[in-house]
């Protein structure tokens, strides 16, 4: 079933009580009750210029550049439009000599104090103060005394830096850091004339938000590292895509110049991220220009890699596919590309008869979660109640953090959560509840059946936001919890928050696990020899696959490797040919966000090398195989995915090259059901492991993207500060953390956000890899964590 | 240079009690650390900021808004010399030019032995006593050059230490409520009806 | 009540006028709580809480106490404004008092501050308010240290807190104290550092105090004086009370006069009747000019008040009379220039202040304010040119829209201006850097041009003929 989103804000229905008209400048204009004059405007496109306001933000009135005429009981009235109401039968006048005269007194005061270095300035060009000056200033200073002078740029991050004299003080920066983000680590300092925005002394401005700011800022006294003096404005070729840096799918504008990757800019998608993008998926493009990047098919002789022809490559693939015993290929991946690509390698798995496939990597939940009610991120923002079983959304999803918080901040929803230690949201739940690892599901009956907490559940929707909490838990525990808190709230919806940027595309279009063979169980039968061709489809088992043993014995076991990837990664080095991929913003085609809604992505400039999108890989390898492939263009493979793949709809594709796309129902491809695990007592070894991510890891986009890779920390094991007393070690001393399996050493830290009993380790960070300790056949791990 | 001592906790968390909001307690705190250390220290903001839910950077926004607050060591005592209209129509000119003379700085800054900072003031809401100016906040009216240097002498004297305490401290009495006397703060969203009074009749 | 002036309250003069705030100023020990209730102390307050709470809101309202800040709107009226059935609502005393002339209210505080507690507890029980926070400037110590000793005293006594007097009535009253920004006088500046914020005035509306205020609640802001006339009200009666004064200015008010005159004091006025005249030249209060010299100009209400001259001295202390002149009563502070007074030097004085304590939020005052300060410095430094007094009028246009109030000036041959100004700011302290130094150059244009260098035309002439 396909679900369009149809409804125009613009078009009110003639009865809406809250309808109200308004004239400006002699136009008749339809808004509605609590808007303001300054977006009724906008609406219309009666610019009214200004520079604090912002449709995301609460207005605050500072700059004054948006004063209006508005028709009082005394005669016209000046007002800000952007902290005035509309009201019916309001008369509106932007275009009067008293509102000339005023703008252009705003513009010349604004100038006053900024420097005239727009040759110079990355904003030139783009820049919202040097634009009204033209369309709404004076055109010339009067302004002759000496300006402010403050150090010219300062670091205020590792990605922004603030240069003071451009500053015009709109506010922006300040109030999204603290009202958006929740991150007030930029404040308004000093007073009057002396006011500047600035960072407390030796604390900077580390939000995983940061870029927003320097994209809001009206002048260009914000800039980001990654860009500065990087490209001028006018040089900049831009098309609209979405992020695929997560599944939360935030729409982008992709820029470039000359053929390569210069800049993100996040683009206002209502029902998704309102204009916002987190650092990494705002800075990550570095990665796409990296030298580091795979630029020709290459294939294993020895120890050593050659270049060599597609042709002679995919031949080789094509060959050792054609030997295979039956029901020995296996492709893992495909959550990193397109709709299209994830498509074609169904539609290739399909024909070769691959029964071993999946997008995952034993790392998220099983595709179930995607056969109960679906919320969209809208619904979860819009009233009631939201339990949280969900990793760190802030470190994993952060604009869907944003949005969540946004909702708790305006008071629309309730946040309940249950997690093995604190989150991002903690300090916005409602009720947050610590459930050491494994024990959620026991603790959801009599937690929900709390009086306060079922009145609250009874009192509205309710949205269970699911996804892996803990790399060192099984994915049974979070399921069993599901299955826990939809027993008391049976008409709750679910919103899957599985992480890789297309996860749910692919495993709803074709590269959902089959009987279930999944990840772990690929990986197996590859350790025992059953896999003679195993298809890495951008992904990573060495990397990404909590049980790093299972990895190495599953690649190890394979007869044959194949990686398709932008990197050679650490997986990707042990293949026997390796294919360079097309990357994000090489190729066009179309996504799947968390909620289901597709939404087109983009190619903006030329593939890497000889790198080629997925799905052409895929194509040619079914020609190759012998089957009759009638697919030359995207628009080909689109036609037969609407066909194909019941309840994606046959306008899918066309819609989606819409802003906000559109979200689809495809039905889940059957899986079998979870096994429910028990996890016993802490056992002697006394700690219980807690392993997930952070934003900023040793991801290989991450690591590749020069502004982003000094951001993932050293690897620390944090337990509570009893338990660190306890111990008996001090702060930042090694530990030795020890179970059966192994023992590995990690600087221990104290942090109250764990509690006690639990040992929380970040993922994939520099220093000594936790996933020695993780087998997973065991669904809880637990260590010993001893001083040196 | 420090975090708040342990009895400044315990009054900061007293003074804190007494608002719907503990943000509120933000400017007295920030003079409880001036007072601990004579001027406002980085930590002291951090400490304050963990006390009340603010952010460092907000607490030092907050705090570099309002002019009584150093940032870094000023004199034992501070001179402020009011410059406004009634005092400047009477004089503060000279006074001020007297008083950097006589204490061989400029205004804005501090002598070398760590006793004396001067500064011009804004109002001081004495202005029938013009010129005046405060030393720690302690007045002293119509005041001449003459004066100025009798006042001088007898600060670096001692003999005033009495009446005026070293910077840092504003009021030597401070408010006590009892706690049995005390009605308590609320937080706003948690009141939803009319105070009791409010019911048409008498409240005796 | 007898004349007089005490060493303990320097600058006041008692005179022989009725004195409803300040009858407590003879005593030297006017401020314990053992002298206050031997002098009626704390009765007003009885008999309030002896009647129902509107009714005591009705007194108020009858007897139109005028707040006494600047702004004069009736306390009564503007505890009406708050919205009916929203709870808690909040009382905020501004004891902020900085405003450039002007010393009443930390009079008011330092001799009399069981006076303001006795007015804080009547208006919280008549509007009903939950809680009260007295702000108290942040460099008055001695007001902050007699207020928190009286402040104890009464909660000792049961004046303050639970069930005040065995009553129904219960009230904090907690001390809050600034930090020394000027700005704060600003109701919702107040507001805002009261939340522990930078006190950045918000916009009104929506953020009229009375609906919108102290975290979000309906809030009364009310200034010192003015609460503390409401003991005084309690034990009189309205009656007695609008039996002083006029009716549209009822009751007495405190003035502060300095600057050039004689005796510069404090003095409690008759409201309404009493002329600037009375004020400067009579026996009773300043006694002349100094030195026997001619009066140039006064500012008749506070810094920020366009000025008067010598055309204006038989004005009554009346705002409905002071308004159309061009000015405005504020908050009861005259500062006299005589015919010695550098006028352009006095203008950037004043400029220089409300330039200094711009809180920064808003474009015009932030960079206005500045600007003008900087253009004047330069003319008082005799390096300005007739364009940058050309400019500074362009830079007002910017900060004020349109005509600015100023006093008519027979000599000059031109008619008043009547306040109030428009304003392209968030709050007055824009407006009020630009009021002096507008109010110089128009009435004293020629001081100005005696000190600026003629802009030098050059010719230029076409080479090629």
């Amino acid at each position: 079933m396909t679900t369009i989103d149809t409804t125009d804000t613009n078009d009110l229905p003639p009865q809406d009580p809250n309808a109200v008209s308004i004239t400006i400048n002699g136009r008749t204009v339809a808004a509605r009750k609590g808007d303001l004059i300054i977006a009724a405007a906008d609406s219309v496109d009666e610019y009214i210029p200004r520079f604090c306001y912002h449709p995301r933000m609460s207005s605050v009135g500072m700059c004054r550049q948006c004063m209006v005429e508005v028709e009082g009981p005394r005669g016209p009235m000046m007002v800000v439009s952007c902290m005035t109401p509309v009201a019916d039968g309001q008369i509106v006048r932007t275009d009067t000599p008293q509102v000339k005269r005023a703008q252009e007194g705003m513009i010349e005061l604004l100038l006053a104090n900024h420097p005239l270095d727009c040759p110079v300035c990355d904003k030139g060009g783009e820049c919202p103060l040097q634009d009204q000056a033209f369309s709404h200033g004076a055109g010339e200073s009067r302004f002759v005394e000496e300006k402010r002078h403050y150090e010219k740029p300062i670091a205020i991050s590792e990605l922004v830096f603030l240069d003071r004299e451009r500053c015009i003080l709109c506010d922006r920066c300040t109030r999204f850091a603290d009202e958006v983000a929740g991150d007030p680590l930029i404040s308004f300092t000093q007073r009057g004339n002396n006011t500047q925005v600035m960072t407390f002394p030796d604390e900077p401005f580390a939000s995983y938000f940061s870029g927003n700011t320097v994209q809001i800022c009206p002048v260009g006294a914000l800039t980001a590292s990654p860009y500065r003096f990087k490209a001028r404005p006018w040089d900049l070729e831009q098309r609209e895509s979405t992020c695929t840096t997560c599944s939360v799918g935030c729409r982008t504008v992709v820029q470039s110049s000359r053929d390569e990757l210069l800049r993100y800019q996040g683009v206002d998608s209502d029902p998704v991220n309102w204009g916002w993008l987190c650092d990494k998926g705002r800075f990550n493009f570095q990665s796409i220009n990296s030298d580091d990047r795979l630029s020709t098919p290459q294939i294993k002789s020895g120890d050593t890699y050659a270049a060599a022809s597609w042709s002679d490559a995919l031949e080789s693939v094509a060959r050792v596919i054609r030997h295979s015993r039956e029901g020995s290929v296996a492709i893992l991946g495909g959550a990193r590309g397109t709709n299209e690509d994830a498509f074609m390698w169904g539609a290739l798995a399909d024909a070769v008869g691959v029964t071993m496939r999946d997008a995952q990597l034993d790392d998220g939940l099983p595709e179930s979660v995607f056969s109960y009610a679906q919320a969209t991120i809208d619904s979860a923002c819009a009233g009631g109640t939201v339990i949280l079983l969900a990793p760190d959304l802030k470190e994993e999803l952060p604009v869907l953090y944003l949005r969540l918080r946004d909702a708790v901040q305006k008071k629309k929803i309730r946040l309940i959560e249950i997690s093995s230690h604190e989150t991002g949201l903690t300090k916005y739940a409602w009720k947050s509840i610590r459930a050491e690892s494994g024990t959620a599901a026991g603790v959801i009956p009599m937690l929900l059946a709390q009086a306060d907490v079922s009145a609250q559940l009874s009192s509205g929707p309710v949205v269970i936001v699911a996804g892996r909490p803990n790399l060192a838990e099984s994915a049974s525990h979070t399921m069993d919890a599901l299955s826990a808190v939809l027993a008391v709230a049976p008409s709750a919806s679910v919103l899957p928050v599985l992480r890789r940027g297309n996860v749910r595309g692919a495993l709803s279009l074709g590269l959902a696990p089959r009987n279930g063979n999944d990840a772990a169980a690929i990986l197996e039968a590859s350790a025992k020899g059953n896999v003679d061709c195993l298809i890495l489809l951008g992904a990573d088992p060495l990397s990404d696959v909590a049980d790093i043993d299972l990895a190495r014995r599953g690649i190890a076991g394979a007869k044959f490797v194949v990686a398709i990837d932008t990197f050679l990664t650490a997986s990707a080095s042990h293949a026997d040919v390796v294919l360079p991929a097309a990357a994000y913003g090489e190729k066009d085609g179309t996504t799947m966000n968390l909620e289901g809604r597709v939404t087109s992505v983009v190619q903006k400039i030329t593939p890497h090398g000889t790198s080629r999108a997925d799905w052409m890989i895929a194509v040619e390898l079914l020609t190759l195989l012998g089957h009759e492939s009638n697919f030359t263009t995207l628009s080909d493979i689109q036609d037969a995915m609407s066909a194909a793949v019941p309840g994606f709809g046959t306008t899918t594709t066309a819609v989606a090259i819409k802003r906000d796309g559109v979200v689809v129902s495809v039905a889940p491809p059957s899986s079998a059901p979870a096994a429910t695990s028990v996890a016993g007592p802490r056992n002697s070894y006394e700690f219980r492991l807690d392993l997930s991510r952070k934003l900023f890891d040793r991801a290989i986009g991450t690591i590749t993207s020069p502004s982003l890779a000094n951001l993932a920390t050293e690897a620390n094991v944090f337990i509570h500060p009893l338990d660190l007393d306890r111990v008996g070690a001090a702060e930042g001393t090694n530990v030795r953390v020890t179970n059966s399996h192994s023992s590995i050493v990690l600087p221990v830290r104290a942090s109250s956000s764990v509690p006690r009993g639990t040992a929380w380790v970040p993922f994939n960070q520099i220093g000594a890899d936790v996933r020695e300790l993780i087998r997973r056949n065991e669904s809880i791990i637990d260590v010993r964590i001893e001083s040196m | 240079m420090a975090r708040l001592t342990e009895e400044n906790v315990r009054l900061a968390r007293e003074i804190i009690g007494r608002y719907p909001k503990a943000r509120s307690a933000t400017i007295p705190l920030l003079h409880l650390a001036q007072e601990q250390d004579g001027y406002v220290t980085n930590e002291a903001m951090s400490h304050i900021g963990e006390l009340v839910g603010a952010s460092s950077a907000e607490v030092f926004g907050t705090a570099s808004f309002y002019e009584m607050f150093k940032f870094e060591p000023v004199g034992k005592y501070l001179i402020n010399i009011c410059g406004t209209m009634s005092c400047a129509l009477m004089g503060a000119e000279e006074l001020m030019h007297h008083a950097e003379e006589r204490l061989g700085i400029k205004m804005g800054s501090t002598t070398a032995d760590g006793k004396f900072t001067l500064e011009r003031a804004e109002c001081q809401a004495a202005c029938t006593e013009a010129p005046c100016l405060q030393v720690n906040y302690r007045y002293r009216y119509r005041v001449t050059p003459d004066q100025l240097d009798t006042l001088i002498d007898d600060l670096s004297a001692g003999t005033l230490s009495s009446e005026i305490p070293a910077h840092g401290v504003v009021a030597s009495v401070r408010q006590h409520i009892p706690a049995d006397r005390g009605v308590g703060a609320v937080a706003p969203e948690t009141v939803t009806e009319n105070p009791v009074w409010l019911d048409g009749k008498a409240a005796l | 009540m007898t004349g007089g002036t005490w060493k303990h309250a320097p600058g006041f003069y008692a005179g022989d006028r009725p004195q409803v705030v300040t009858s407590r100023f003879q005593y030297e020990d006017s401020y314990t709580l053992e002298r206050y209730l031997a002098t009626d102390g704390y009765k007003g307050l009885r008999s309030a809480l002896a009647r129902p709470a509107n009714e005591i809101h009705d007194e108020v309202k009858n007897a139109t106490v005028l707040g006494r800040g600047g702004a004069g709107f009736p306390a009564g009226n503007k505890w009406g404004l708050m919205p009916q059935g929203v709870w808690p609502r909040y009382l905020v005393v501004n004891g902020d008092e900085s405003e450039p002339g002007t010393y009443k209210d930390r009079l008011l505080m330092e001799r009399d501050p069981h006076q303001l507690i006795e007015g804080c507890l009547i208006a919280s029980y008549a509007a009903g308010l939950s809680q009260c926070f007295l702000y108290i400037r942040g460099e008055m110590a001695l007001a902050q240290e007699r207020v928190a000793a009286a402040l104890n005293e009464a909660y000792a006594a049961g004046y303050i807190g639970k069930n005040i007097l065995g009553s129904k009535f219960s009230l904090d009253i907690v001390l809050h104290w600034g930090a020394g920004a000027y700005v704060v006088g600003e109701e919702t500046a107040l507001i805002e550092s009261l939340e522990g914020n930078r006190g950045m005035p918000r916009l009104k509306p929506p953020y009229f105090p009375a609906a919108n205020g102290l975290y979000g609640q309906p809030t009364i802001v009310n200034n010192v004086e003015t609460l503390a006339n409401l003991p005084w009200l309690l034990n009189n009666g309205a009656a007695a009370y609008t039996a002083i004064g006029t009716a549209t200015s009822p009751g007495t008010r405190m003035v502060a006069v300095s600057g050039h005159v004689n005796r510069p004091g404090v003095f409690e006025i008759i409201n309404g009747i009493t002329t600037f005249r009375d004020l400067l030249y009579g026996d009773e209060f300043c006694q002349g000019i100094r030195n026997g010299n001619d009066l140039k100009a006064f500012v008749p209400g506070g810094g920020s008040a366009p000025w008067f001259t010598p055309d204006q001295l038989d004005l009554p202390f009346e705002a409905s009379q002071v308004g159309p002149a061009g000015s405005m009563l504020g908050s009861g502070a005259i500062m006299v220039m005589d015919s010695t007074t550098d006028i352009p030097r006095a203008a950037l004085t004043l400029t220089r202040f409300y330039a200094h304590e711009s809180c920064g939020k808003c474009t015009p005052c932030r960079e206005g304010g500045t600007w003008l300060e900087r253009i004047l410095s330069r003319v008082v430094d005799g390096k300005g040119t007739d364009a940058d007094l050309d400019q500074i009028f362009e830079v007002g246009e910017s900060i004020c829209p349109g005509a600015f109030p100023h006093a008519s000036n027979e000599k000059l041959g031109i008619a008043a201006v009547p306040f109030p100004y428009r304003m392209n700011t968030i709050c007055f302290v824009g407006p009020s850097a630009y009021a002096p130094v507008h109010s110089a150059l128009t009435l004293f244009r020629s001081e100005f041009d005696a000190r600026i260098v003629k802009r030098t035309m050059i010719k230029v002439t076409a080479v090629s003929e």
